[in-house]
């Protein structure tokens, strides 16, 4: 079964959003769309190099992911308030322990939510 | 949470920090040019130029992806030659060991202003093969800056001291989507960044519109929002930034104003001028910060025009400068 979820999860993600496997799924907060694919690999957003027309820095050709996510997140219907809203959460470094393993496993079993010890999530942070 | 002091003993004020806090007058940074290995004395005539002028001076991380003497010796340098350094750093080309390693070092050195930047992509760079490392994004880099100054690596193990850091970071008013720069500034204050610098914008309705946001959404009372000028001597400059450097865009119009005057150095000159006093107008802005491509004393010129300067804070320590001499 661990060895068959991440393939079944591969087979499923990687045609519909380019999933890279990172292991710890964002994909409700972030519009549907992978962030992963930002050839930064950024969680937190666009980065100031998104051009005119919201096109990548790196890849002229590709709309920016995050221009994606963003106008995704904000206007795609049948999304609830609070992924919506989660959009804006400060989001952990990437676990690179994770990287290809099943999300769905690491969902179920919690890994996919911890974080380093010193890691204060923004709201708390803002709260100090 | 830790047991010792931070090294108060060398602490002086920080008059960057003091203002950015204070707002008791407007606050003025500017960019010290990259180095490739000249003498430190080199590096120190040009700081002594500028230090009467301006309240911090930031220190570049391999700016534009291309490899030049490193953001930590260059802040260490500066600190030890009596300026006041913003240490820059990049996620481009570090992991979070090699960053929390640099911004622990370089505390110990008295280094206290640290401001992070994403940065650009290594293809803007003259090392196009070089593996991106982007370990860290910028939010995540404020956040791990905090934890540090709280004495805590973002493994959790403690620091022995905690050290005084004043944090922050970048924000681009220009790039889309343009109404969530200040979500995203907001998301950088919120994980602990007191200043924010702006990309250098040619758009005055864009920076009015992101500043108008700043202030409605609180970043701008909890921040010191520093927008960026550019000083050029023609209009060829601009032209590059507008189709060379990422997430800068320049109007026709105004690279053609500067390139049909008769003194493109002195038309860029007013340009400049414009934007500050423009940008000083707006409430919510809490400074300026310079970038320089002139060296030819524009800045001093300009901020003595304005009745912005020079200061004679000059207050920093400067005993230990033997250390770095030839
Ligand atoms: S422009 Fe968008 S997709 Fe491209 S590197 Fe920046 S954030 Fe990622």
């Amino acid at each position: 079964m661990p060895k068959l979820l991440p393939l079944l999860e591969h087979v499923v993600k990687k045609p519909i959003w380019d999933c890279r496997m990172c292991g710890q799924c964002v994909l409700h907060s972030t519009g549907m769309t992978c962030p992963m694919t930002c050839p930064k690999t950024l969680r937190n957003g666009p980065c100031g190099g998104v051009r005119p027309d919201g096109n990548c820095e790196v890849v002229p050709e590709m709309p920016c992911v995050w221009v994606k996510a963003h106008d995704r997140s904000q206007h795609m219907p049948l999304i609830p308030k609070k992924w919506r809203d989660e959009f804006n959460h400060l989001r952990p470094p990437v676990n690179n322990a994770l990287q290809g393993e099943s999300s769905w496993i690491n969902l179920i079993n919690g890994k996919d939510q911890q974080t380093p010890a010193g890691w204060v999530p923004g709201e708390e942070r803002h709260e100090h | 949470m830790s047991t010792e002091p931070s090294n108060n003993d060398s602490h002086s004020i920080n008059v960057f920090e003091e203002l950015c806090l204070s707002r008791a007058r407007p606050v003025m940074t500017a960019e010290l040019r990259s180095f490739d290995g000249e003498n430190l004395a080199v590096v120190e005539k040009e700081l002594t130029e500028l230090t009467p002028y301006i309240d911090g001076i930031n220190i570049t991380d391999n700016p534009a992806a291309h490899a030049h003497a490193s953001n930590t010796a260059m802040a260490i340098a500066v600190k030890t030659l009596g300026g006041n350094p913003i240490m820059q750093i990049v996620c481009r080309d570090k992991n979070r060991l090699a960053i929390q390693a640099d911004l622990v070092g370089a505390g110990m050195f008295g280094v206290e202003n640290f401001c992070a930047l994403t940065g650009d992509d290594v293809t803007a760079g003259d090392e196009k093969e070089a593996r991106r490392v982007f370990d860290l994004d910028g939010p995540q880099l404020v956040s791990v800056m905090t934890g540090i100054s709280q004495g805590s690596y973002l493994s959790g193990r403690k620091l022995k001291s905690e050290p005084h850091m004043f944090i922050g970071a970048v924000e681009n008013p220009t790039a889309p989507p343009l109404d969530y720069r200040v979500d995203r500034a907001l998301k950088k204050v919120d994980a602990g960044a007191k200043f924010i610098q702006l990309q250098i914008c040619y758009q005055p309705e864009k920076l009015e519109h992101f500043i108008r946001g700043c202030v409605l959404n609180g970043v701008a009372e909890r921040a010191a929002l520093l927008p960026t000028v550019v000083f050029t001597k023609s209009a060829r400059p601009l032209g590059f930034m507008d189709t060379s450097v990422p997430g800068i865009s320049v109007p026709k119009a105004v690279i053609d104003r500067v390139a049909n005057s008769e003194d493109q150095a002195e038309e860029s000159y007013q340009l400049v001028k414009e934007q500050v006093i423009y940008a000083l107008g707006l409430p919510g802005v809490a400074g300026i910060h310079f970038s320089d491509f002139r060296h030819d004393g524009s800045l001093q010129r300009m901020l003595q025009e304005l009745g912005l300067g020079p200061k004679g804070h000059d207050r920093q320590p400067k005993e230990d400068k033997n250390a770095y001499s030839h």
